[in-house]
């Protein structure tokens, strides 16, 4: 796979305050990569930085074997970004904005003209293209945002906050549209919704207090959590038979820790942690038909993003 | 220089989507006319030049151009579009000489919009209009200057008062240097030299010289001169300060 973006130690002072600390990762061809991290972590410095408006106080960045300080026109045209914010100007119709961005984009004439057009479709703005930006909802002007990073088709997609103030059907149309641009480009995104990694991000990237904390897949970070491959396990049985019913769970050898999440007189309910986070389903499924217990529901846990987010960005 | 050319062309149509352009142009056209037929004598004067109507350009606009060059950068930089503009392809000196060139092409044509002025002392008298010509040449190249210093100082903050505040201040400066009450005051202490020295950095010395019709190499290299090193000055503190 080829390295579309490198980042090697990464710095940014604001006088005494460190943005950012010492970053280094590579993105390659097909990730799209979510940047997380609670407000004032250093995500938007960061991007900042990538696309070549902030200089790094050090450190580097190549975007597609250019570097953005040694040949920051190279790169930037390999760039589609979408700031925090979408900031456009709010005079120019869409229509005018964006063919203002295809021709420093370098779009030239049938070609603009296609492009513009597959584009305006793409984010569906066709009905407000003469409508100054200004005029426009928070979600047309994001997309006249979006619209406006994509326009070249950049190899390399760089969206601060897509979705930040979206309600959650925009949130859903956008996401679909980074989806669907996956295959061809390298997505960086930067994020606070967790949800959002989930739903469109192949691997993720925490930074707290500018640094980097923790990389890999959601999964991967997720099956850092407490909870993973925890069971929770419902059935009926009457209360009384409870601490034998805690007794037997416990006493079975991968499980470590059982919490009572309800002892209502006809329906118990359970969550077990694993030792080592081992995987137990098999042998509390197999315990309960042994027993024949009349099992309501049996979930099997994959980790809880938000609880690992939150451990790794406060121990920090 | 073709980012140059779009962002001209983007920054000059943005004067004409909003009001600014025609409450500027009238504005300017108005005060030209009072200027000049009212405090300016133009009738009584019984000559058929537009003296009068120049002489008054340097103090119309030293209020009017930097109320137009507030907005070139503090807009930007308030709005957050300057992240949007210096990560594109585009260089800052090409992003720079194109939002000056087109306020500077705006002065033009509010400048151009006078004509009436020309067509009456036409109508009135036989009016030398190689001299006029020169005016409005001088007129023009001080707009440029005055910009220039008007784009610098806007590059420097988000607050457009405050730009403006410190574009009338330091133009102002630029006037008063040629002003005979600043330079008898020189001349009362300092060797010539340095008074020579700030005369000849002002405005109204190359001004008036041009418009009377004498334009010489020498003004023209201040007036480009002057336009050029606020200009880059604009570039290196865009460069330095574009995220701040
Ligand atoms: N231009 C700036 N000057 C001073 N401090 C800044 C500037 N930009 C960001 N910061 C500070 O840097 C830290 C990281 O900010 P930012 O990258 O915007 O965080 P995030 O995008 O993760 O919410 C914050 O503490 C912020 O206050
Ligand atoms: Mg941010």
């Amino acid at each position: 796979m080829e390295t579309m973006v490198e980042i090697q130690n990464l710095c940014k002072h604001f006088g005494s305050l460190v943005a950012v600390d010492n970053i280094s990762f590579q993105v390659t061809q097909g990730e799209i990569l979510g940047f997380l991290g609670p407000n004032g972590a250093g995500k938007s410095t960061t991007m900042k930085m990538i696309t070549g408006f902030l200089t790094p106080t050090s450190g580097t960045v190549k975007v597609a074997g250019h570097d953005i300080l040694q040949s920051p026109l190279s790169a930037k045209r390999r760039i589609g970004y979408l700031p925090e914010g979408a900031p456009t100007y709010p005079d120019m119709t869409s229509a005018q904005f964006l063919d203002f961005i295809a021709q420093i984009r370098g779009l030239q004439g049938l070609n603009k003209r296609k492009r513009l057009d597959e584009i305006i479709q793409r984010v569906n703005l066709e009905s407000v293209l003469d409508q100054p930006i200004d005029t426009l909802s928070k979600g047309f002007k994001r997309r006249v945002g979006l619209a406006q990073a994509i326009l070249h088709d950049p190899e390399v997609l760089i969206l601060d906050e897509p979705t930040d103030g979206l309600d959650p059907n925009q949130k859903h149309e956008v996401r679909t549209l980074i989806s669907d641009m996956a295959k061809e480009k390298v997505i960086i995104l930067s994020t606070h919704i967790l949800e959002e990694v989930h739903a469109v991000c192949s691997r993720a990237i925490i930074i707290a207090n500018g640094r980097l904390v923790a990389d890999g897949t959601p999964s991967e970070l997720e099956s850092r959590s407490l909870y993973y491959n925890a069971v929770t396990i419902s059935l009926r049985a009457p209360q009384q038979q409870a601490p034998e019913i805690r007794k037997q769970l416990l006493n079975l050898p991968q499980v470590a820790k059982l919490e009572t999440l309800e002892e209502s007189p006809s329906l118990l309910t359970y969550q077990l942690f694993p030792k080592n986070k081992s995987p137990i389903i098999a042998e509390i499924s197999q315990h309960a038909r042994e027993r024949n217990w009349k099992v309501e529901e049996l979930h099997l846990d994959t980790g809880h993003l938000d609880e690992v987010f939150r451990t790794i960005t406060t121990a920090h | 220089m073709r980012s140059t050319w779009i962002i001209f062309k983007r920054e000059l149509a943005s004067y004409f989507a909003t009001p600014i352009a025609y409450v500027f142009i009238v504005i300017f056209l108005f005060l030209s006319g009072i200027f000049t037929f009212y405090l300016g004598n133009f009738f009584s004067r019984g000559q058929a030049d537009l003296l009068p109507f120049f002489n008054f350009h340097p103090w119309l606009y030293l209020f009017l151009i930097p109320a137009l060059a507030m907005r070139l950068w503090a807009e930007e930089r308030k709005s957050g579009t300057i992240e949007l503009l210096m990560t594109l392809p585009v260089t800052v000196t090409e992003a720079v000489l194109g939002k000056f060139l087109a306020t500077w092409a705006f002065t033009a044509i509010a400048l151009g919009l006078t004509f009436p002025m020309w067509i009456t002392v036409n109508y009135l008298g036989n009016p030398d209009n190689f001299v006029i010509l020169a005016g409005y040449i001088g007129s023009l190249l001080m707009a440029g200057a005055f910009l220039s210093i008007g784009s610098c100082i806007s590059a420097l903050t988000k607050n457009q008062v405050i730009a403006f505040v410190i574009t009338v201040v330091v133009c102002l400066a630029f006037i008063l240097s040629g002003f005979p009450l600043v330079l008898d005051f020189f001349k009362g202490w300092a060797p010539q030299l340095i008074v020579n020295t700030i005369s000849s950095f002002s405005f109204l010395t190359h001004f008036n010289a041009i418009s009377k019709g004498v334009i010489d190499l020498r003004d023209l290299i201040y007036f480009f001169s002057l336009m050029a090193f606020w200009l880059f000055a604009t570039a290196i503190l865009i460069e330095m300060k574009k995220a701040d």
